[in-house]
């Protein structure tokens, strides 16, 4: 489904991705992990159009995404939860969730939306006049997923989902993802929680200096302490 | 204020709040631009000049100002739509002073332009004969055409509020001002609310320069000073802030003409005084967030 050849990306004058590689299948939950600047953000950024000056090549359904411009990827399928989950100030966590529907070509349905994504998560149903700023951490957390999932997306991008998170939210998020994984959603994660992502994961890779170091089952690197070791402890 | 009666201070009042209008529909233009487009529009003043000899040139074609009201803007909008997607929008993301330069350019073209389609000296406008006269107002007679400017703008300002708060373009324009890339992420072209913005903003400048026009004449220089007037407005107001625009606006006008009653001598910089408070006091202006430039 998502396929990433030679993909380089830079800062300024930073040289950030060094060539990144990696494939996501339909259906399947990969997760990257790697420490604090390994690039994983930046591979995301990237993957969104997000990051001015990048090269090599995306393939998203057989389509060539690189040169396209960001809200294109969206209505192509690929949506995409920051890092800082960025609740637009000032707007409900209803007028939150129509920013994610405009695009979708669902907009005439959107109270039946609304109304779905509420029930799938409850801790917005009774929060939906609330300004989505003075939610919790956590529930921003899940407003940010439920927005990017509106317009009922192919692929979705986490980053970091569980940081800065109440564990008792978490659960219930990583609960969600199970959900989703279990009706077919594509999901590509980075996660600081190594044992939480590669519980819910088919695979993983490791990422270090700007570069995919390592390959493998989930099952397989959950097992293997040393890997972990080396390029996830701090 | 002994020695002055009542009366005439409730005159003065109202007489401000019509000036006011004026600079509430520049302010509103300009603080909207500027606060998602971070465009400092020079240009402006320019547009309202636009805007008040294309309310002269549909008024000889037509002879219906009614025409002209919902005419002017059509027109100047749409100039506005073509300078931003032509002529600023090639200047995103390279600093402030790129767009500054262009409008502060663009401002004497199109002035320069105006003088060679309708002279150098002022041509004569006023209010249509259904405006003229006075009304009585309970406290005393007051020009009609300035009650129809303050019912107008009021009437205005609300179905622009009403845009920005229920429809779902004033909900992309609201979510862009705060995060443009998060609009982008969630599949919407951000470029194409920057347009319709710049071209509502210029819409209505122009606007405000046909509404003026009655009170304050049609010269090609008339809008040299209505720029620093609109400026004095937003920072005032806070640069960004609808309602800013709209409370400063107001304020400005009741001070310059209540200044221009008590003390004629200071009218001119009364406006100024009340900036440099502001700006004392709360350096993002009345209704502004800090560190709007920065974000």
């Amino acid at each position: 489904m998502l396929k990433v050849e030679d993909l380089e990306a830079w800062y300024g004058r930073s040289y950030i991705l060094q060539k990144v590689n990696l494939h996501v299948d339909a259906g399947e939950v990969v997760s990257v992990i790697g420490r604090n600047g390994a690039g994983k953000t930046t591979t995301l950024r990237a993957l969104m159009g997000l990051v001015a000056k990048r090269h090599g090549r995306v393939e998203f359904e057989g389509r060539d995404l690189l040169g396209l411009p960001t809200h294109e990827r969206y209505r192509h399928g690929l949506a995409y939860v920051p890092e800082d989950r960025s609740i637009v100030p000032g707007l409900t966590v209803r007028e939150n969730l129509r920013l994610g529907l405009l695009a979708s070509p669902h907009l005439k349905r959107e109270a039946e939306i609304i109304e779905r994504l509420a029930e799938t998560f409850p801790r917005l149903k009774e929060r939906l006049d609330q300004i989505g700023e003075t939610l919790s951490g956590g529930e921003q957390q899940m407003l940010a997923i439920a927005r990017a999932l509106a317009a009922d997306p192919r692929m979705i991008l986490l980053d970091e989902p569980s940081e800065g998170i109440m564990p008792v939210l978490v659960d219930e998020m990583f609960e969600l993802f199970e959900k989703l994984r279990a009706e077919g959603m594509t999901i590509l994660l980075v996660e600081q929680s190594v044992d939480r992502a590669l519980a819910i994961s088919d695979r993983a890779y490791i990422m270090d200096q700007g570069v995919i170091v390592h390959e493998s089952g989930a099952a397989a690197l959950l097992a293997d302490e040393e890997m972990q070791e080396r390029y996830c402890s701090v | 204020m002994a020695g002055y009666p009542i009366e005439l201070i409730v005159m003065q009042l109202f007489t401000g709040l019509a000036l006011g209008t004026v600079f509430v529909l520049l302010a509103v233009g300009l603080s909207m631009v500027f606060g998602l487009l971070t465009v400092v529009n020079f240009a402006h003043g320019a547009f309202y000049t636009v805007g008040a000899y294309t309310g002269v040139f549909l008024f000889g074609l037509t002879g219906n100002f009614w025409v002209c009201l919902v005419g002017v803007p059509l027109v100047v909008g749409t100039i506005g739509l073509v300078v931003e997607r032509f002529l600023v929008r090639p200047l995103y993301g390279r600093g402030i002073d790129y767009p500054l330069l262009l409008t502060f350019g663009l401002a004497y073209v199109l002035v320069e332009l105006v003088r060679i389609a309708f002279g150098t000296s002022g041509v004569p406008f006023s209010a249509p004969p259904s405006l003229q006269g006075a009304l009585n107002l309970g406290f005393g007679y007051f020009p009609l055409y300035r009650v129809f400017l303050v019912g107008f703008t009021t009437v205005l300002l609300i179905g622009l509020w009403l845009f920005i708060e229920r429809t779902r373009y004033g909900l992309v324009i609201r979510a862009g001002a705060r995060d443009p890339e998060i609009v982008r992420v969630l599949g919407i072209d951000v470029s194409r609310v920057w347009l319709l913005v710049f071209g509502l903003g210029t819409a209505v400048a122009g606007l405000a320069g046909l509404l003026a026009a009655p009170m304050r004449g049609v010269i090609p220089e008339m809008g040299i000073p209505v720029l620093v007037e609109a400026f004095v407005v937003t920072v005032v107001g806070g640069m960004g802030s609808l309602a800013g625009a709209v409370v400063a606006g107001l304020l400005v006008g009741v001070v310059v003409s209540m200044t221009s009653l008590f003390a004629p001598a200071f009218a001119d910089m009364s406006m100024f005084a009340l900036m440099a408070l502001v700006l004392v006091i709360r350096p993002q202006g009345l209704f502004g967030r800090a560190g709007l430039m920065g974000g």
